[in-house]
Order: structure tokens, then C-alpha cells, then sequence
């Protein structure tokens, strides 16, 4: 009975990858699509045009490619861990390193992408969003290296949180404008961003950090991610001779997470676990968790999951991390979560702090406290599958920005 | 029974006029005070009253509006409470929301609360005329208008059908950009609402930046409606209390309401 279900399902995923590669309209079964002033629709069609036409265009997947070998620093390596390992379960942890791009995160491979096709649509200025400030960072960068100009929306809040990421956008040659709405943080900034798009669209590319959004952005920049679910596949092939049976990474609006988990979807036997944030735990109302603690709703562009009230206000999210601190999720993990095909579950602010810790201790990697909520995650997972079990997880960013927060946490002085 | 649009259209068009629109969020700066100056507004002359959603992220607000919504917001606004501001407006009414509202509430459950208070139409500017079907079918069946929001940057094949979709009059956005008063008036209304006039008999009103009695003079020369809210909500932040805040918004909407009566030539 469970066999036939699963070959059911099989087909069904098979299905699911066809579909979604087609699926010009953006929409992921009910979730997705595009609620956006009427101003916008001209752009967001440019931009899916554009993104189609560079998709199957080789020229701009040689020059992206190749920017990524000389620049971004790919492929990334996987890294056994096994002293962090003992913490898991005593399964095999293996990290796929993007904190060891340039920039110090995954948010380069969709940065980079977008900035290549804003130069083809001729557009000079590019503005973004940044919550922890990486990739506003990666923004900055791509601007300095192609010759934009790059304006960067960031929450009040999170300037103060990741001041050190703000110094850094600006010794690169960007605009940081703090934002003083609502919550000030990483929605607000989005908000923000999206008030300049209206008003500056003939001229600006809005690059947006996540698969988030109206269409075509959650499309294009899970493409523009895939190389490391690619890479990491045939990574994890060539080590262990075999598939992973679960694919961990933390999500905030998920683009590092559909990056590693796409091109899994059709291997039925590996579980795909997305983390979010559950601050100070999701019974408390303080978290980020919108899959596990939202319900479906509008925000930002696109049908999915949001942290609301009765009334479809915006909740205010809650996370010991920027990066992760949003009331939303990209529409592509809403469906997946609906179909049933990944799963997703929190991590409070307390256990991605002890995973940080541990990994920093046993392994020699401080990650970014976005990555330690995908390493809670693996400890959880690795005790549960036990140590024939090999675990990938997207080892996401860095945490030197982290650092004074981390102190904080720990009461360091500083 | 509140005017329907097209009759309000209809009878701007017999005095040779275009017709007034006036936007006030709901519950700012209180409910109370959100019926007074909505009626301050229908009792100057205002043809239409647009009462305001006031949403968490609106992302097609400038400064002043954003901060009205947010008063309203912390004051504890509900739905009900737009609802009971629509009953005791005394203009013909339509709401401004975004879709997320509308969305939690339910369409059915929304357009039936709306349908009682006496609404006649709503604005929706971040929904595509894309992800409209069931808001198209199920505001047809209960006779409340749709009012969509067209941009500069909208295509001519584009105009169409959002013309198609909507009903009671078409929302032109004068500029591109966000709510809010402007000193100087875009040249591409003009443009847009010829372009606009070639694809639909639908009266189109014109909005965004409108903040005095000169400008609204001129769209008056070549829209069927003249739409204003932020100037209106400014008096209103800079006024001490609610008073003096609905005798400014009186004067100001009487100044627009003749300006909107000038003979056009
Ligand atoms: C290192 C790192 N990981 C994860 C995230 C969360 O973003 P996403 O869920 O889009 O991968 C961020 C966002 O700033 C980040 O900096």
C-alpha cells in the first residue's frame, strides 16, 4: 500500500518539477502570483522576459558561470564534520560551504545573477533590501564590480544589529537609507524598497534578496540558487556514493533553502527540512516561523504564508537573527509545504545559539546564527535518523557579523 | 439608498463638471473623527467618499498616508469599524483596500458586511486584474463596483483589460509613484487619460499628488473626476485636535469642489 502511494507520489513530483520549470505565470499551485500596483506589472514582465530569455541563453550562462569560477569563488566545497557530528546523532554532517563565497554567504549567486540582467535590460541603478545586511553587502559588491548604482533599504533596527555589514555596504560605494516604518526591519525595508520601484521604474532594477515577491522573482532567483542544490548533489554523489537522506537550511524568506532543496525534489527518498525561526518559541508569539505559526495571505507580491491577525495585518516577526526576522516565506516552500513534499520546523533563538557555539567549537566555522537555525535543525534530525543517516546542510553564511551579537548572547565583553 | 457611481458621474457630466473624490482612512484619528470629516467632506461638496483600509504595509502610500494608517492602527482599528465609518458617510462610498484585508476576511463575507454599511464600490490597487477571478465574479453578482488603478507605464494592450475588468469609473494614477502631495502636477495625466478614454467609455478619475485647487482645475479639464486624500489627511496631522481638523478639511474640500465646477471650455 505505502509503495504504491510513494510511486503515486513519484510521478506526481515528476509532474511538480516539469510543472514548476513551466510555469511562466509564477504561480505554485494556489500560492504565488503577482498582487502589485498596476505600475509594476510593466517591469514585472520585462524582468520574466528577461529572466526566460538569459535562462536559455548561453552566452549569459557562460559569462554568469564564469564570474562565479574567477569571482564568487565556485564551486563550494562540502566539509565532513564529524566532532559536531557527535552532537547529531553520531550521523555523517556534511556542509555545503557557502559561507565561503565572496561576500561570506549564498546571497552572491542570485546577486550576481540579477546584476548581470539588469545590465542587459539597460537599467543603471539597482536598489535593495537587507535584513542582516548580506545581502545588502552582496548588492554593494556586484554594484562596485559592474558599475551600478546600488541604494540599500535597511530597517533601523537591524542598521544597529549589523552595524559592521552597514560600514561595509558603504565602503563599497552604496547608498544606505534606514528605514523608521513600522517595525523598522526587514519587511519595512522591503516596503520601502518597493515605494522607490514604483517611483523609479523606468530607470532601476529592483534586486530583491529572496524567493519572495511578485513574479518573476521567486522563479528567478531559486535559478539563479539551484547551482548549490546542483553542485551539492553531485558532491555528495562522488563522497558517499549515494543520495543524502535529508537536506537541512534555515529559512527566512527561503533562497538559500529552495537553492539546496530544488534540485532534490524528485528524489523521493530525501526528506527535505527547512528551518525557521522560532525566537522565543512559537507559543510565545515572538517568532518568525511562517510556515509553522502563519496562515495564508497576501504580502509583499505574493500569495503564501504570513504572520497575521484576524484582520490580515502584518504580525511582527520576531528573531534573535536579521536575516531570518520576516513575516513571510517564499511562495514556492508555501507549496511545498502543502503538497507535503518538505517539511518545515522551528528553532527558538536558545537552540540556534547552542548549535552556533557547538559548531563553532568542534568544527573550527563560525556560522552566520541564520545558518546555526539549519544546525539546530541537523541536530535534532541526526538524533532522530541516527548514525547511518547522512545529513546536507546549507552551511549559508558566515558569522563574523554576528560577532557582537553572538558576544552579547554570551556575555562576552566586548 | 447611496447614489450608485455611474449616476454620480452621470449627474458631473450634466453640469458640465467633473465629479470630487475624497480619501479618509478609516479610524484616523478616531473612529468618531473619521465620521465627522468623511461628512465634513460630503457637506462641502465632495461627490464620492473614499474611505481608507487603513494595512500594515502600504506599500502604495507615501509618508502621509502611511502615518495616518499607522494612527488608526494603534488606536486598535478593526473592520467593523470601517464598516460602521462607510454606514454613516453621507456620500456615496467606496473603500480603498489592499488585498490582504479582503483576503483574511473572506470576499463573500467582506462584499456582504461592505453591501450593508451601503458601499458602492472598492479600490483595489494591489490586485492585478490577473488574480481576480473569483473578485470579479463575486462582486458582479453582489453589484458593488471594482475600481482598478492604472500607471503611466501601462501598456495600451494592458489598458484594455484592465478597462474590461473594471466598473464605475477607472483610477488613473497621474504620476509614477507613491500617495502624497505634489507641488507640480505631472504632464503625463494628460496623456494618460487620453490614452486611457480610447479604450473604455468608462468615466476615469485621476489621482496621486492632487493636493490644491489649481490642479485640480486642470485635471477637471480633461478628467471625469478629481481625486484627493493626502492633502485632505495633512490638515488633519497638522491640526491640534479634531475640531479645528474638520473645519480645515471643510474649507479645503469647498475650495476643490468649486474649483472642480470651473465651466470647462
Ligand atoms: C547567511 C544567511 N542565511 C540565510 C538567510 C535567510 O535568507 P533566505 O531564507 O532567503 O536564504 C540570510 C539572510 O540574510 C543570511 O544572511
Amino acid at each position: 500500500m505505502r509503495s504504491v502511494n510513494l510511486r503515486n507520489s513519484r510521478i506526481e513530483n515528476r509532474k511538480y518539477a516539469m510543472k514548476m520549470s513551466e510555469s511562466i505565470d509564477g504561480h505554485f499551485g494556489r500560492f504565488g502570483g503577482r498582487f502589485v500596483p498596476e505600475a509594476l506589472v510593466g517591469a514585472l514582465d520585462e524582468l520574466a522576459a528577461a529572466h526566460q530569455a538569459a535562462m536559455h541563453d548561453p552566452n549569459f550562462q557562460m559569462e554568469l558561470a564564469e564570474l562565479h569560477r574567477t569571482y564568487t569563488g565556485r564551486p563550494s566545497i562540502i566539509t565532513d564534520a564529524p566532532r559536531f557530528a557527535a552532537y547529531a546523532g553520531n550521523a555523517r554532517i556534511l556542509l555545503k560551504r557557502e559561507d565561503l563565497n565572496h561576500t561570506g554567504s549564498h546571497k552572491i549567486n542570485n546577486v550576481l545573477g540579477q546584476a548581470l540582467l539588469t545590465k542587459k535590460m539597460g537599467k543603471k541603478r539597482i536598489i535593495a533590501e537587507t535584513g542582516a545586511g548580506q545581502h545588502g553587502v552582496a548588492s554593494a559588491t556586484a554594484a562596485a564590480l559592474l558599475g551600478l548604482e546600488c541604494v540599500v533599504y535597511m530597517g533601523e533596527e537591524d542598521t544597529k544589529r549589523q552595524s559592521l555589514n552597514v560600514a561595509r555596504m558603504k565602503i563599497l560605494g552604496a547608498e544606505v537609507i534606514p528605514v523608521t516604518t513600522g517595525s523598522k526591519t526587514l519587511k519595512d525595508a522591503i516596503n520601502e524598497a518597493m515605494r522607490d520601484w514604483v517611483t523609479n521604474v523606468a530607470t532601476t532594477h529592483y534586486l530583491l534578496g529572496t524567493v519572495a515577491g511578485p513574479h518573476p522573482f521567486p522563479t528567478m532567483v531559486r535559478d539563479f540558487h539551484r547551482i548549490i542544490g546542483v553542485e551539492a548533489r553531485a558532491q555528495v554523489l562522488e563522497l558517499t556514493g549515494r543520495l543524502p537522506d535529508a537536506v537541512l537550511a534555515c529559512v527566512g524568506g527561503g533562497s538559500n533553502a529552495i537553492g539546496i532543496f530544488h534540485p532534490f525534489i524528485d528524489d523521493l527518498s530525501v526528506r527535505l527540512i527547512g528551518l525557521e525561526a522560532g525566537g522565543r518559541g512559537v507559543s510565545t508569539g515572538e517568532h518568525a516561523a511562517t510556515i509553522v505559526g502563519g496562515t495564508p495571505g497576501v504580502l509583499h507580491g505574493a500569495r503564501t504564508f504570513v504572520l497575521q491577525d484576524e484582520s490580515g495585518q502584518t504580525v511582527e516577526s520576531h528573531s534573535i537573527s536579521a536575516g531570518l526576522d520576516y513575516p513571510g516565506v517564499g511562495p514556492e516552500h508555501a507549496y511545498l509545504h502543502e503538497i507535503g513534499r518538505a517539511e518545515y520546523r522551528a528553532i527558538t533563538d536558545d537552540e540556534a545559539m547552542e548549535a552556533f557555539s557547538l559548531l563553532s567549537r568542534t568544527e573550527g566555522i563560525i556560522p552566520a546564527i541564520e545558518t546555526a537555525h539549519a544546525l539546530a535543525g541537523a541536530m535534532q534530525v541526526g538524533k532522530e535518523l541516527g548514525e547511518k543517516a547522512i545529513l546536507l546542510i546549507n552551511l549559508s553564511g558566515r558569522g563574523d557579523k554576528d560577532v557582537q551579537t553572538a558576544a552579547q548572547y554570551f556575555g562576552i565583553p566586548l | 439608498m447611496p447614489r450608485t457611481l455611474t449616476e454620480v458621474f452621470a449627474q458631473a457630466r450634466q453640469e458640465n463638471r467633473s465629479a470630487l473624490i475624497g480619501y479618509m482612512p478609516a479610524g484616523f484619528p478616531s473612529v468618531k473623527g473619521s465620521i465627522e470629516l468623511v461628512n465634513a467632506l460630503a457637506d462641502a461638496g465632495v461627490d464620492i467618499v473614499e474611505v481608507g483600509f487603513p494595512y500594515s504595509d502600504p506599500v502604495m502610500d507615501g509618508p502621509v498616508i502611511q502615518q495616518a494608517s499607522q494612527r488608526a492602527l494603534d488606536n486598535g482599528f478593526t473592520a467593523s469599524q470601517l464598516f460602521d465609518v462607510i454606514e454613516k458617510s453621507k456620500a456615496s462610498t467606496v473603500t480603498m483596500t489592499y488585498w490582504n484585508p479582503i483576503e483574511r476576511m473572506g470576499i463573500e463575507n467582506f462584499l456582504t458586511q461592505l453591501r450593508a454599511a451601503g458601499g458602492v464600490g472598492v479600490i483595489t490597487p494591489d490586485l492585478t486584474i490577473d488574480e481576480s477571478d473569483e473578485w470579479i465574479s463575486q462582486t458582479s453578482e453582489m453589484a458593488i463596483d471594482r475600481i482598478y488603478v492604472v500607471a503611466p507605464s501601462t501598456s495600451d494592450e494592458r489598458l484594455k483589460k484592465v478597462a474590461n475588468a473594471t466598473s464605475g469609473f477607472i483610477y488613473a494614477a497621474s504620476l509614477m509613484g507613491v500617495t502624497g502631495t505634489r507641488s507640480a502636477l505631472s504632464g503625463s495625466a494628460r496623456e494618460l487619460v487620453s490614452r486611457v478614454r480610447k479604450v473604455t467609455s468608462l468615466p476615469i478619475a485621476v489621482g496621486l499628488g492632487v493636493s490644491n485647487a489649481e490642479q485640480a482645475r486642470e485635471i477637471a479639464s480633461f478628467a471625469d473626476g478629481v481625486i484627493v486624500g493626502s492633502a485632505f489627511i495633512k490638515l488633519v496631522l497638522e491640526s491640534p485636535n479634531e475640531k479645528e481638523a474638520v473645519e480645515k478639511v471643510r474649507v479645503l474640500a469647498a475650495e476643490l469642489a468649486q474649483a472642480v465646477r470651473q465651466p470647462r471650455s
